[in-house]
C-alpha cells in the first residue's frame, strides 16, 4: 500500500519539480556549496589528505570530546524518552479539546529564545540560585549541590529544550494506534501492565525512534546550552567553533564537522533500515 | 479438561437481566434481557445505531453498563475486570496485532494465562490445523488475505476455551463469496467446539443462516426475541417484518374477531383471517411474498382478488411479481420458477389471494 502511494505520488510530481526551485535557490549556494568547500578543507593538510582525519582519530583530547558529545546526546534522549513517553500516553489519552490545549502548552516554551531559557536554567542552578536556596531552606540539604560545572546543568537544560520534540511524534503515533487493539488484549487475558508493555508499547516504538532520532541528532549539534552550562567539559560544537574562530585551523574545524556530518547520516541511515525492515515484516511504520 | 482444543463438555449459559446504557440523555440500550442457552448461537441484527455493539461492548467490558446483571453460567461477571472474564471475542476489524507472528497472535491468551511454553506450542500448533493456516504461523497479519485474517481472529479467539464468544460484524469487510465461505466455516467452528456465540451483523441473512436464535434492535431495545422462521412468519411489529425478508404490510381500518374473523384494509379491501391472529390484535396486516398466489392457485382461496401485474422481474432462482389491486394496494408476491411454470407479464390483469393462514396482525 505504503509503494502504492508513492508511485502515485511520484507521478504527480512529474511537471511540477521547479516548485522546488525557491529552496533549491536558497540551498544550493547557502549549504550544498558551503558544505563541500567544508569537505573538501577537511582533505587539506601539509603531510597528506587524510592528516586532519589522523588526528582527530589519533588524538586523545578529541577522542574524548567526540565520545563525551556521543555519551551526552545518548543520555538527553534516553531522559527525554522516560519523561516525554508518559506525557505523550496521557495527551493522546485526553478528550481532543484539552489534548489541544495540551500540545500548545507543549510548544510555549519555543516563544523565548534558546539562549534565554538557558540562561534562565544558569540562575535556576546556580549555586545561590533559587533551587538550592529552597532545598537548604527545607532541611533536605545541608550544602548546596553542585549543578553547573559537571554537566549535570547542561542535561537538564538540554532535556527540558528537546521534550517537545520527542513527545510530538509519540502522540503522533499513538494517535494510530486503534484502540481496539487494547481491547482485544484485555479481552484476552492480558492485565493492565501486559496490554501496555506487550501490545502498546511495541506498536508506539516507531513514534519513539523518531523521537528519539531527532533528539539525539539535534543534540550532537547543540552550541548554546554547553557553552554556558557545559563547564570544563567540551562538546563537539564548542570544539569546532574553538578550532574555526579562535585558532583558525580550518582544516581540522571542517574535518571535525564531517566526522560529524557522516556519524549523523550513518544513525539516520540506521533508522531507515530498522523502519523498512519493520515495515515488511509487520506492517508497523 | 483444558487440554488441546477439542470439544468443549458445554458452552456456558449467558442470562442478560434488564441491561441499560444510558448516555445521558440518549438511551443505547434500553433494559434488555436474554437468555441464551449453553451451546447456543444468538445473532443480534438491527440496523446502524441500534444498539447492537453497545450491548456486545458491554459483555466484553469496554463499556460500562448503566444498570443490569450479565451472568454466564449463573456467575456475575460485569464486576470482574476485561481480563479476567474469561470472554473470546472476534473484532470487526479483527484487531490482530500487527508487531506479532499469526503463532504469536494465537499463543498471545495462553502466555498471559501462563501455560508453560510447551503446552502453549502444542495447543498452537492444533488450532492452526483447526483454521487450516500450518502454513502461515510464521507470517505477520498484514501479509495475510482477509478471509485468513478471519480464521486467525476465530483461532486467536477460541484457543483458550472461553466461556462465550462474542462476535462484532466479523464478517463485514469481506466480499461476497468469501463471506459465504467464512459462514459456513464459524458454523462448522461453532459446532464443533459447542461453544456459546453471540454474534452482531446488520445482515439478516447471515443471522438466519448462523443462528438458532435471533434479536433484533432497534432504538436501544430488542423489539422481538425468536428462531429465525418465528421472527419470519410471525413478526410481532412493522419493524420486524420490514427488517427480515421482504412483506406486503396495510393498515388495518377494521377488524372483527370470532370464528368468521376478518380484517379490512386501507382502500376497502376486506380478508379472511386466522381467528387466533385476529384475537392478538394489532395495528397492520402483514402478508409475505411467497404466500401471495397467482392464477389458478389463487382461485381456491378465501381471499382472492383481481388486479394487474405491475411488475414482473425474473432473477436467478425466482420470480418476483408485484400487483396492484384496483382500489390502489400494491403488494409483492413472489413464486419459484419450475418446469412447466408459467411467467406472468406486466400488464395482465391475473386472479391473486392468500390463505387466512398466511396474514399476520401486527403492531
Amino acid at each position: 500500500m505504503g509503494g502504492h502511494l508513492e508511485k502515485r505520488r511520484s507521478r504527480g510530481l512529474n511537471g511540477h519539480l521547479w516548485l522546488l526551485l525557491p529552496a533549491a535557490l536558497l540551498i544550493l549556494p547557502f549549504f550544498v556549496w558551503p558544505s563541500v568547500l567544508i569537505i573538501g578543507k577537511s582533505f587539506s593538510g601539509d603531510t597528506g589528505p587524510f592528516e586532519q582525519y589522523r588526528i582527530v582519530f589519533a588524538n586523545p583530547g578529541i577522542r574524548t570530546v567526540l565520545a563525551y558529545t556521543f555519551y551526552v546526546s545518548a543520555v538527553v534522549t534516553g531522559i527525554t524518552l522516560v519523561i516525554g513517553y508518559p506525557v505523550a500516553f496521557v495527551v493522546t489519552h485526553l478528550p481532543k479539546k484539552i489534548a489541544a490545549i495540551c500540545v500548545a502548552l507543549i510548544f510555549l516554551p519555543f516563544w523565548v529564545s534558546t539562549v534565554i531559557r538557558t540562561f534562565a536554567w544558569m540562575i535556576i542552578l546556580a549555586r545561590k540560585g533559587p533551587l538550592n536556596e529552597s532545598l537548604l531552606a527545607i532541611g533536605i540539604l545541608s550544602q548546596p549541590l553542585r549543578l553547573l560545572d559537571n554537566g549535570v546543568g547542561m542535561i537538564l537544560a538540554m532535556v527540558y529544550i528537546q521534550i517537545p520534540f520527542m513527545v510530538i511524534p509519540l502522540i503522533n503515533t499513538m494517535r494510530t494506534i486503534d484502540p481496539s487493539y487494547m481491547r482485544a488484549a484485555a479481552i484476552l487475558g492480558a492485565n493492565p501492565f501486559s496490554q501496555i508493555v506487550r501490545v502498546y508499547f511495541p506498536l508506539s516504538l516507531p513514534g519513539a525512534m523518531v523521537g528519539s532520532i531527532l533528539v539525539f541528532i539535534s543534540s550532537l549539534g547543540f552550541f548554546v546550552t554547553p557553552s554556558l552550562l557545559g563547564g570544563s567539559r567540551t562538546m563537539l560544537s564548542i570544539l569546532i567553533n574553538q578550532q574555526a574562530s579562535r585558532l583558525l585551523n580550518w582544516p581540522l574545524a571542517s574535518a571535525l564537522a564531517t566526522v560529524a556530518l557522516v556519524l549523523t547520516a550513518a544513525l539516520f541511515l540506521i533508522y531507515k533500515m530498522v523502519r523498512r525492515a519493520a515495515a515488511t515484516s509487520g506492517g508497523i511504520a | 479438561m483444558m487440554m488441546g482444543i477439542g470439544k468443549i463438555k458445554a458452552g456456558c449459559a449467558v442470562a442478560i437481566r434488564e441491561l441499560t446504557k444510558e448516555y445521558y440523555p440518549i438511551v443505547a440500550v434500553a433494559p434488555t434481557s436474554v437468555d441464551v442457552a449453553s451451546g447456543g448461537f444468538f445473532a443480534i441484527i438491527g440496523p446502524s445505531g441500534s444498539g447492537k455493539s453497545t450491548l456486545l461492548g458491554i459483555l466484553a467490558g469496554y463499556v460500562q453498563p448503566t444498570a443490569g446483571r450479565v451472568e454466564v453460567n449463573g456467575k456475575d461477571i460485569l464486576s470482574e475486570p476485561m481480563y479476567r472474564r474469561n470472554i473470546g471475542m472476534v473484532f470487526q476489524n479483527y484487531a490482530l496485532f500487527p508487531h506479532m507472528t499469526v503463532a504469536e497472535n494465537i499463543a498471545f491468551p495462553l502466555k498471559m494465562r501462563g501455560l508453560q511454553k510447551a503446552q502453549v506450542t502444542e495447543r498452537v500448533r492444533q488450532s492452526l490445523a483447526m483454521v487450516r493456516l500450518e502454513q502461515y504461523r510464521d507470517r505477520k497479519p498484514g501479509m495475510l488475505s482477509g478471509g485468513q485474517q478471519q480464521r486467525v481472529a476465530l483461532a486467536r479467539a477460541a484457543i483458550y476455551q472461553p466461556s462465550l464468544l462474542l462476535m462484532d460484524e466479523p464478517l463485514g469487510a469481506l466480499d461476497k463469496n468469501l463471506r459465504d465461505e467464512m459462514q459456513e466455516e464459524i458454523k462448522r467452528f461453532q459446532q464443533e467446539l459447542g461453544i456459546t456465540v453471540i454474534y452482531v451483523t446488520h445482515d439478516q441473512q447471515e443471522a438466519a443462516f448462523l443462528a438458532d436464535r435471533i434479536g433484533i434492535m432497534k432504538d436501544g431495545a430488542m423489539v422481538q426475541i425468536g428462531t429465525p422462521r418465528e421472527l419470519y412468519e410471525r413478526p410481532t411489529s412493522r419493524f420486524v417484518a420490514g427488517f427480515l425478508g421482504e412483506a406486503s404490510v396495510f393498515a388495518i381500518t377494521g377488524l372483527s374477531a370470532g370464528s368468521e374473523a376478518s380484517a379490512t384494509i386501507e382502500g376497502g379491501l376486506s380478508m379472511r383471517i386466522n381467528p387466533a391472529n385476529a384475537a392478538r390484535g394489532g395495528k397492520y396486516v402483514c402478508i409475505r411474498p411467497e404466500n401471495v398466489m397467482i392464477g389458478q392457485e389463487a382461485a381456491r382461496l378465501p381471499n382472492v382478488y383481481e388486479g394487474v401485474i405491475t411488475e414482473s422481474l425474473y432473477t436467478a432462482g425466482s420470480v418476483r411479481y408485484r400487483i396492484t389491486a384496483p382500489a390502489g394496494q400494491s403488494l409483492v408476491s413472489r413464486a419459484l420458477p419450475h418446469t412447466g411454470f408459467q411467467l406472468y407479464e406486466t400488464g395482465r390483469t391475473v386472479k391473486f389471494g392468500w390463505s387466512p393462514d398466511d396474514v399476520c396482525v401486527i403492531n
